[in-house]
């Protein structure tokens, strides 16, 4: 401009300013959008590890890899009876049953009477109930929480998987990922 | 009539939540038996701490699993020392768990097509710096 001859200068004037500008930019594209705090598994694709959970409640049997490779996809269910959203998703996991979806589950870190407790209050829509008390299978197949569903095809390779409890609107992408499975 | 005030409405609502069981979002299992517990040879011991201590908590994400006291985070150091009880090697436990859950569950960073800028930067660094030291002490001779 006509009132400054060193155009250095004036660049260095402005410098701060706009590291400030780039810095509020960044904090607010992360209030904005929080960054993702979910851990997703890394198995999808792979062959569900060996395990063999004694069962979770006397009304159903435990859970073995076996039951995975009958040729039919399944839902595997990471649950607990302490988890507040896993009760939450009963209605859903009852419906998918209801569609002749087979669902096995693995109780985290449970006790049988409180199982028990769990499902007279929620409905059962468990085929085996495999009782994890360690928390084995859960790491075994990169699962960070409960609940969370994974979608096992008919040779026992996972591959989906649903972190967090499963609502309304999620039960087509389930279906259609079952479907995606049985082929 | 009496009308509730609002703040005793919450008052009540609140205790209400703390009474319901399904609100303790922890399960009442003891922790697992090598959560808390050292293993005998302290030799094992060692590589199992200096293991946990690089391995980050899936729950409280900003925690190591030495660090932290969340249930899962004691299932994991359960596993980490059993496994070095029977004689495996860390890294190979590291890598297990990177195959399930990504390079996210570790805290240490490893040689990867994506990472490899971390490992040459210091080397970029140092050329640089040698580069521009060079230059110097030649301006110094030559005046």
């Amino acid at each position: 401009m006509s009132n400054g001859p060193k155009t250095k200068p004036r660049l260095a004037v402005w410098l701060p300013l706009i590291l400030f500008a780039g810095f509020f930019a960044l904090v607010i594209w992360g209030l904005v959008r929080p960054a993702d705090r979910e851990v997703a598994s890394a198995f999808i694709d792979k062959p569900l590890p060996e395990f063999n959970l004694p069962p979770a409640t006397d009304e159903r049997p435990g859970l073995a890899t076996a039951t995975f490779k009958a040729g039919k996809p399944r839902l595997l269910n990471v649950f607990a009876s302490w988890c507040v959203p896993c009760a939450v998703e009963s209605p859903q996991l009852a419906q998918l049953a209801g569609q002749g979806v087979e669902i096995d589950g693995v109780a985290i870190r449970d006790r049988k009477p409180d199982v028990a407790r769990f499902l007279a209050q929620n409905g059962n829509p468990f085929a085996r109930i495999g009782k994890d008390d360690l928390s084995q299978v859960q790491l075994a197949i990169g699962s960070s929480g409960v609940p969370e569903t994974f979608v096992v095809d008919g040779k026992g390779v996972i591959r989906y998987q649903h972190i967090g409890e499963i609502r309304p609107e999620d039960v087509p992408l389930i279906l259609s990922k079952l479907e995606e499975a049985a082929q | 009539m009496t009308r509730m005030l609002p703040m005793k409405r919450l008052l009540i609502a609140f205790c209400a939540l703390l009474l319901s069981p399904a609100l303790a979002a922890q399960d009442s299992m003891p922790p697992a038996p090598y959560a808390y517990r050292q293993l005998d040879n302290p030799e094992q011991e060692a590589k199992a701490q200096a293991l946990m201590e690089t391995l980050r908590c899936l729950k409280c994400q900003s925690q190591s699993i030495a660090d932290s006291d969340a249930p899962m985070a004691g299932d994991m150091r359960h596993q980490v020392r059993t496994r070095i009880a029977a004689g495996e090697d860390p890294e190979s436990i590291r890598q297990w768990l990177i195959e399930r859950y990504g390079d996210y569950v570790s805290y240490t960073p490893q040689v990867k097509p994506i990472t490899w800028p971390l490992f040459a930067a210091p080397f970029a660094f140092l050329a640089l710096a040698a580069l521009l030291l060079r230059g110097r002490f030649r301006k110094k001779d030559q005046s």
